[in-house]
C-alpha cells in the first residue's frame, strides 16, 4: 500500500468526523491506553518492586501458573458463565414482551428495570445482606409465619450467584430487547403459513436474526461478572475468592504490584480476547442504529 | 381457537413474570430503607420499634456533610466533561461518515467492558507514576473515562436517528455554524444529551471501585458505606444508604418533570 502524502493526512483530519471524535479519543488515550500501558509494564517488573526501571522478568507469570490462582481463576469462569445462563433463561420472557407484547407498557417496563443501574450497587447489595442475614427479613419472616428458622444464606455460593444476576440483569435484557426486535414479524408469519413448527421457527428464524442482541448482551454480562468485586466480597464472606479479589489484595494488602500487574494483564486478555470475538462478528451501526 | 388461548395464557405468564423480576429488583432497596427507621443497633426483623433518630444524627453529622459535598462535586464535574466530550464523540460515532470510524466505534467503547476495579488500579498507577497525589480530583478523571464511553453510546443511539439533511438546509438557507449548532442540531439531539446527562450524574454518584482506589484521602458515599459494611452493621449504614438513594429518586423524579415540560413545550411550538 503507499505512504498517505502529508497532504492526504491533512485533509483527512480535517473530516468534520476526525474533528469530533478527536476530544474523546484523545482523552481516551491519556486516560486508558496509558494506565493500561503501564500495567503491562509494571507485569514484567521482578515481584514485589515499585519502579519501572529494571530489567524485565517473566517470573510474575511463572509463578501464577505454578501458584494456586487457576482455582479463583476458574471461580470467575464459572460464575460468570453461570450468571449468564440463568440471566438468559430469566430475561428472554422479558424480552420478548418488551420487544413484541408490552406495545404501550414497554417504555414504563424499560424505565422500571433501568433505574436500579443508577443506584449505588453497594446500596442495593447491602439491601440483600438485610433480607438474607440471620434474622434478617426473610429468616425473620419464617421464623414468626412458620415457626422455623433458615439462616445460613449469606456468605455462600448461591448468595453470590444471586447478586450477579441481580446487579447484571439490565445489562443482558436490554441488549436482547433490540435482538429480538431485529426479526421482522412477517417473516414468521410467513414461515407459519408455509408450515413451520413453533420449534422451526425459533430455531431457524428467531434465534439467527437475533443473534448480534444475544450475543452482545450474553458477552457483556459474561466480561462484567468475570471482573467484579463488590458481589462476592459483600454477599459472599470468604465462601470464594475471585479473580478481581486476588488483583486487589495483591496491590493493596500484598504491596505486590508486578503480580497485581501480571494478574490483572491475563484477566483483560482473556475478556480482550472473547470482546474481539464480538466485535468482530456484530455490526454496531446495525445494532444500535437499527440501520 | 386453541392457538390463540395459549397465546393469552403465554401473554398472562410473560406480564406476571416481568412483575415478579420488577419486584425483585426494588426488594433490596426497600429493605435498606426499612432498616433504616429501625430501632436497635443491630437489625432483626420483624422491626420491633421504629425511630427518626439515625436520621437526625445524619443530618447533623459534620463527616456527612462532607462525604455529601465530595461525592456531589464528583459527579457535577463528571456531568458537565462528560456531556461536552460524549457529544463530539457521538456526533464521531453515528452522525459523520469518515475513514477510521468502524476501529474508532470499537475502540471508544473498550472501557465500558473493562473490568473497573483493574480500571481503577491501573488508574492509581499511572497517577504514582506521573507524580499526581490522588484526591477527589483525580477520582473524576478516572470516572471519566468510564463514564465518557457510556455517554457516547446513550447519545449515539438519539444521533443515528438525526438527519443531516436538516443541517445541510439550513446552511442553505445562510445560517453560520453556531446557528446550525445552537439552533438545530443541540435543540433536536436534546434528548439524548439529557438522557445522556442523567445517566454521568448517577453513574458518577454510585460509583464504587474507581472511586476505591481514586479518591486518595477523599471519600465518597459509596465508599463509606463499603468501608462500614464490611467491619461489621452500623445503623448509619441504611440510613446513608436510604439518603442516597432517595436523592438519585428525585434527581431522576425532577429531570423527568422537566422532560415532560420541554416536550410539552415542543409540542406547543409546533402546532403554531
Amino acid at each position: 500500500m503507499a505512504k498517505p502524502s502529508q497532504s492526504d493526512k491533512i485533509s483527512w483530519l480535517k473530516q468534520p468526523g476526525v474533528l469530533a471524535a478527536l476530544p474523546a479519543s484523545l482523552f481516551l488515550i491519556i486516560g486508558f491506553a496509558g494506565p493500561l500501558l503501564l500495567v503491562v509494564g509494571y507485569s514484567f517488573m521482578p515481584s514485589k518492586t515499585f519502579s519501572l526501571l529494571q530489567a524485565p522478568t517473566f517470573e510474575n507469570y511463572t509463578s501464577i501458573i505454578s501458584d494456586s490462582y487457576y482455582i479463583s481463576f476458574f471461580w470467575s469462569l464459572a460464575m460468570a458463565l453461570t450468571t449468564v445462563v440463568l440471566l438468559f433463561i430469566i430475561c428472554y420472557p422479558i424480552a420478548y414482551g418488551m420487544a413484541r407484547l408490552f406495545n404501550r407498557w414497554a417504555n414504563l417496563v424499560t424505565a422500571l428495570i433501568a433505574i436500579p443501574i443508577l443506584i449505588s450497587e453497594n446500596i442495593r447489595l447491602f439491601g440483600w445482606v438485610l433480607i438474607l442475614l440471620k434474622n434478617g427479613i426473610f429468616d425473620g419472616s419464617m421464623q414468626s409465619l412458620f415457626d422455623m428458622s433458615i439462616s445460613g444464606l449469606l456468605f455462600t455460593v448461591p448468595a453470590i450467584i444471586l447478586g450477579l444476576v441481580y446487579v447484571y440483569l439490565p445489562f443482558t435484557l436490554f441488549p436482547l430487547v433490540i435482538g429480538i426486535s431485529m426479526v421482522p414479524e412477517a417473516l414468521k408469519e410467513a414461515a407459519s403459513d408455509l408450515g413451520a413448527t413453533r420449534w422451526q421457527i425459533f430455531r431457524e428464524i428467531e434465534l439467527p436474526l437475533s443473534m448480534p442482541g444475544l450475543m452482545i448482551g450474553g458477552i457483556l454480562t459474561f466480561v462484567l461478572v468475570l471482573g467484579s468485586l463488590a458481589e462476592a466480597k459483600i454477599l459472599g464472606g470468604q465462601a470464594i475468592v475471585m479473580i478481581a479479589d486476588d488483583i486487589e489484595s495483591s496491590f493493596t494488602f500484598a504491596q505486590n504490584w508486578p503480580k497485581g500487574s501480571a494478574l490483572s494483564v491475563l484477566l483483560i486478555a482473556l475478556s480482550g480476547t472473547i470482546v474481539f470475538f464480538l466485535f468482530k462478528r456484530v455490526d454496531l451501526d446495525r445494532v444500535i442504529g437499527r440501520r | 381457537m386453541a392457538t390463540s388461548r395459549s397465546q393469552g395464557l403465554s401473554r398472562r405468564l410473560i406480564i406476571l413474570w416481568t412483575t415478579l423480576v420488577i419486584v425483585f429488583l426494588y426488594a433490596p432497596m426497600v429493605a435498606v430503607v426499612l432498616a433504616s427507621f429501625s430501632k436497635q443497633r443491630y437489625f432483626k426483623f420483624p422491626i420491633q420499634s421504629w425511630t427518626d433518630k439515625w436520621y437526625q444524627k445524619a443530618f447533623s453529622s459534620l463527616s456527612v456533610r462532607e462525604l455529601l459535598w465530595t461525592s456531589l462535586s464528583v459527579a457535577a464535574l463528571v456531568t458537565i466533561i462528560s456531556v461536552v466530550l460524549a457529544f463530539l464523540g457521538a456526533l464521531a460515532f453515528a452522525r459523520y461518515d469518515w475513514k477510521g470510524r468502524k476501529l474508532y466505534q470499537r475502540l471508544i467503547l473498550l472501557p465500558i467492558f473493562f473490568p473497573q476495579a483493574v480500571l481503577g488500579l491501573a488508574m492509581l498507577l499511572w497517577f504514582s507514576a506521573i507524580g499526581v497525589t490522588t484526591s477527589w480530583q483525580t477520582a473524576v478523571f478516572a470516572h471519566l473515562v468510564w463514564i465518557t464511553p457510556i455517554v457516547i453510546l446513550i447519545m449515539s443511539i438519539q444521533v443515528y436517528s438525526f438527519d443531516p439533511a436538516l443541517e445541510e438546509a439550513a446552511y442553505d438557507l445562510g445560517a453560520t455554524r453556531w446557528q446550525v449548532l445552537t439552533e438545530i442540531t443541540l435543540p433536536i439531539l436534546s434528548p439524548g444529551i439529557i438522557s445522556g446527562a442523567i445517566f454521568a450524574f448517577l453513574l458518577s454518584w454510585g460509583n464504587f471501585p474507581l472511586s476505591l482506589f481514586t479518591t486518595g484521602a477523599d471519600q465518597t458515599i459509596p465508599e463509606w458505606l463499603y468501608a462500614k459494611m464490611v467491619s461489621g452493621y452500623t445503623p448509619m449504614v441504611p440510613t446513608l444508604g436510604s439518603l442516597t438513594l432517595s436523592s438519585a429518586a428525585v434527581f431522576l423524579l425532577t429531570a423527568y418533570i422537566i422532560w415532560l415540560a420541554i416536550s410539552a413545550r415542543r409540542r406547543r411550538m409546533e402546532n403554531r
